[in-house]
């Protein structure tokens, strides 16, 4: 698998969550995403984006073009250095409620893309690996 | 009226186009907004047309959501319109339920979902509006 690095963002006001999402949904139209798949991996992002703005008082997210064999994608990288999950299963599993999110953030995300790597250290904070290929 | 989302009146129903980025200041005033215009034009009905949203992630949903049980708690029922395919088939995906908001294809059908369900509850109590 290769892959390009296109964007690296920084997400530190509420705004930055519609510029990362924009530049997503631009390279997504750009590599030939229908609609669906596109809205798919830009709501995953706007979801894992937000967390790490409001949870983690912000981080980095980076944007990459993937190419394997004959397929390519679109993966979106958050960074961030917050408090970190406790309780993954339960951050996972779509019970787990926030202030505003209902628990669905992670959950749901994770049901709209192809590849979701989570990495979290409480006290260090969370990584999040998304990853949407285009339809052949 | 607060916010930057401009609420209309037409035939006693709210209409609110959302078409700017839901973000957490303009959200609260557009609740604001919503319940003070429900007292003020005593509206029966209140559409949202999402027609101009490309994105509805949980934290949108939560808001539209909360926006119709706030209305449903005045005794005002809420209409979603305009909801795009790759929206809908996006939020089936994710699991998340659309509770406190029915939804219509656009706003012609959603001023007849609020007509139709007004003229039920004048049948069901036998009184007019009022």
């Amino acid at each position: 698998m290769t892959a390009r690095r296109c964007h690296q963002l920084p997400i530190a006001v509420e705004d930055d969550i519609i510029v990362v999402r924009r530049a997503v949904r631009t390279l997504a139209e750009a590599h030939g995403f229908d609609t669906f798949a596109s809205a798919a991996l830009v709501t995953a992002t706007s979801e894992l984006t937000r967390n790490a703005w409001s949870h983690a008082g912000g981080g980095v997210a980076t944007i990459d073009v993937v190419e394997e064999g004959n397929r390519v994608g679109v993966r979106v990288t958050l960074k961030d250095s917050g408090p970190g999950i406790a309780d993954l299963p339960a951050a996972l599993s779509g019970g787990f409620s926030t202030a505003r999110s209902l628990g669905l953030g992670l959950s749901g995300s994770r049901r709209l893309v192809d590849q979701f790597d989570l990495q979290s250290t409480v006290g260090q904070g969370t990584t999040v690996e998304i990853l949407k290929w285009k339809m052949l | 009226m607060r916010g930057t989302i401009p609420i209309l009146r037409i035939d006693g129903v709210l209409l609110a186009a959302v078409q700017v980025e839901l973000r957490d200041a303009v959200a609260e005033a557009f609740q604001v907004d919503v319940l003070t215009a429900i007292e003020s034009e005593r509206a029966r009905g209140l559409v949202i047309d999402i027609t101009g949203i490309d994105v509805v992630d949980t934290y949108v949903a939560r808001i539209l959501t909360d926006t119709g049980r706030l209305a449903a708690l005045m005794g005002t029922e809420t209409v979603l319109v305009g909801m795009r395919p790759e929206i809908a088939a996006t939020l089936v995906r994710m699991g998340y339920p659309m509770q406190g908001v029915r939804t219509a294809l656009d706003l012609e059908q959603g001023l007849r979902l609020l007509r139709r369900s007004r003229r039920a509850t004048v049948g069901k109590y036998g009184r007019g509006p009022a």
